[in-house]
């Protein structure tokens, strides 16, 4: 019998490896959250919220249009405060410090946990304007420090091979999916430690929103994200950990993988299977 | 259609190294258990209990491969929702999974009956030519089906679903020889029937390394070629072209 050579060229060692399994216990918490109530006048809009949002990862926040997501990711960076008649009572820590804390800087704080909206809102200002643009408020004109931060943050949001010829341009000119990611090295320019994504590819075409989700993938090196979506398989395809919402409640909250292929609790089950309401 | 290429055309970089890791888990447990086949036939042709003991020994890491791949074909469908030429490669990957373990399971069996058979005191070697001519045959069989999922190869899978009518046909004729040994000597028989067994196994083999092969062609072009007979599974592979 001849001998074959049976590996195909293929890493026989590789084989007992098995696929590197995320576990929540072996995270380092970026944001905690140990229990937080929100109410918008009398009505309770959050209800007892628990979670740990894992340090370098992708957690995506999921559920029926209503349930709180969006308003549990604006508690993130106190988006909330602005908003009339809107009460906290809890706290989230960032840090191992409450954000909500009295003396604490709220625009230090959001540049800290950067949030990027549904609607790509870049400035009317050119694209290099647009990325520079935290920097300037905090005081840094030095031209070269500007440029390297316009390179590597359009670099960070894949963007700059796009745009790198026309950098003085109105941003306006840009499609919606290049001013979404504009949007996002804006974010970055400013080195937060925690990125907040609220429906980022909802008005976005499907090509669009794989180059953000494919981003996203690049960009958990690099930092924190929490990114609430109402679309589910955009939730399976980007997160490491998912957080189901229901009613202002958090139903359930695990790695991405198990929460997608067999879930603990029936209400996410049915969600996720498309059983809900 | 498909090409290898084509797999590592995604946007999502991770979506392209998922597809690629699970092809080449598939491939490597595919190697394993090929190489399982041949040290099962030279475990039992050699009468070497070393290797067969070995090669029971080894069949439960290619279960435990089964499982892993299974796994990792449930996840990408939960979170990619796979499409077309993508969704045609996991159902393949998850259906050869099943006849790969099949076949380590196959081998197994030779390798218990090469214990069994070395352990009688007897040069009688009588239906080894068949099993070492057919061992040889479904083996290449296994490897070419195997090389076909690597290459989307749909003509080179085609050979292989030819090549298992020819191993029907020896299997036919050796039972019949073994048949009529058994009739003139009696006190052969319970041997002569664990050489039948082994060439059980090995028909078996072939059968999974077709339908490997069947899975393939499903997966380069889409159709679906089991249950039509020879002549038309020819036919569609050369419409496919």
């Amino acid at each position: 019998m001849q001998q074959q050579n049976p590996s195909r060229g293929i890493d026989m060692a590789a084989l007992g490896r098995g696929k590197q399994v995320l576990r929540l216990e072996d995270e380092t918490v970026a944001l905690d959250v140990p229990g937080l109530n929100l109410y918008y006048g009398n009505k309770q809009a959050l209800h007892d919220i628990r979670l740990s949002i894992p340090r370098k990862r992708v957690t995506a926040f999921i559920g029926p249009s209503g349930c709180g997501k969006s308003t549990l990711l604006r508690c993130f960076n106190r988006m909330n405060d602005l908003v009339d008649g809107c009460r906290i009572d809890g706290q989230i820590l960032l840090d191992n410090e409450n954000i909500y804390e009295k003396g604490v800087d709220v625009a230090e704080l959001r540049r800290r946990v950067g949030m990027v909206f549904q609607k790509p809102n870049p400035f009317p200002k050119s694209i290099y304007e647009n990325v520079v643009y935290g920097l300037r408020i905090q005081g840094i004109n030095k031209k070269r420090v500007l440029d390297e931060t316009v390179e590597w943050a359009l670099k960070g949001a894949a963007l700059w091979d796009e745009v790198k010829d026309r950098l003085h341009e109105s941003a306006l000119g840009l499609s919606g999916g290049q001013q979404q990611r504009l949007v996002i090295a804006r974010t970055i320019a400013v080195e937060p430690e925690v990125l907040l994504l609220d429906e980022p590819c909802s008005a976005l075409d499907p090509i669009s929103t794989l180059k953000v989700e494919e981003l996203i993938y690049e960009l958990k090196n690099k930092f924190t994200i929490a990114i609430v979506t109402h679309n589910m398989q955009q939730a399976a395809r980007v997160s490491d950990y998912t957080a189901f919402m229901y009613m202002g409640k958090m139903v359930e909250f695990g790695d991405t993988d198990t929460l997608f292929t067999n879930p603990s609790i029936k209400q996410t089950e049915d969600y996720i299977t498309g059983r809900y309401g | 259609m498909i090409d290898k290429e084509g797999l590592s055309h995604h946007i999502s970089q991770q979506y392209n190294e998922e597809l690629e890791e699970v092809r080449s888990h598939l491939l490597a447990m595919g190697g394993l258990v090929e190489k399982q086949v041949t040290d099962a036939i030279s475990a039992l042709i050699d009468a070497d209990t070393g290797l067969a003991t070995q090669v029971r020994e080894i069949d439960d890491q290619i279960n435990q491969m089964e499982r892993n791949i299974d796994e990792e074909c449930v996840r990408i469908l939960a979170r990619r929702q796979p499409a077309a030429s993508d969704l045609r490669l996991i159902i393949s990957i998850s259906k050869s999974v099943i006849d790969l373990e099949r076949i380590g399971d196959e081998a197994s069996k030779i390798a218990k009956r090469a214990i069994e058979l070395s352990e009688g005191a007897s040069d009688n070697s009588k239906g080894y030519v068949e099993i070492r001519h057919i061992g040889d045959k479904v083996r290449k069989m296994v490897q070419e089906a195997l090389d076909a999922f690597a290459r989307f190869d749909a003509q080179l899978a085609l050979t292989v679903a030819q090549q298992d009518k020819a191993v029907d046909q020896e299997y036919k004729s050796a039972l019949r020889e073994l048949m009529t040994y058994m009739m003139e000597d009696p006190r052969s028989i319970s041997r002569v029937l664990s050489v039948i067994w082994v060439l059980r196994s090995l028909e078996r083999i072939g059968d999974h390394a077709r339908n490997i092969a069947e899975l393939v062609i499903y997966l380069v072009q889409g159709t679906d070629v089991r249950h039509i007979g020879l002549t038309r599974m020819e036919e569609e592979v050369q419409r496919g072209r």
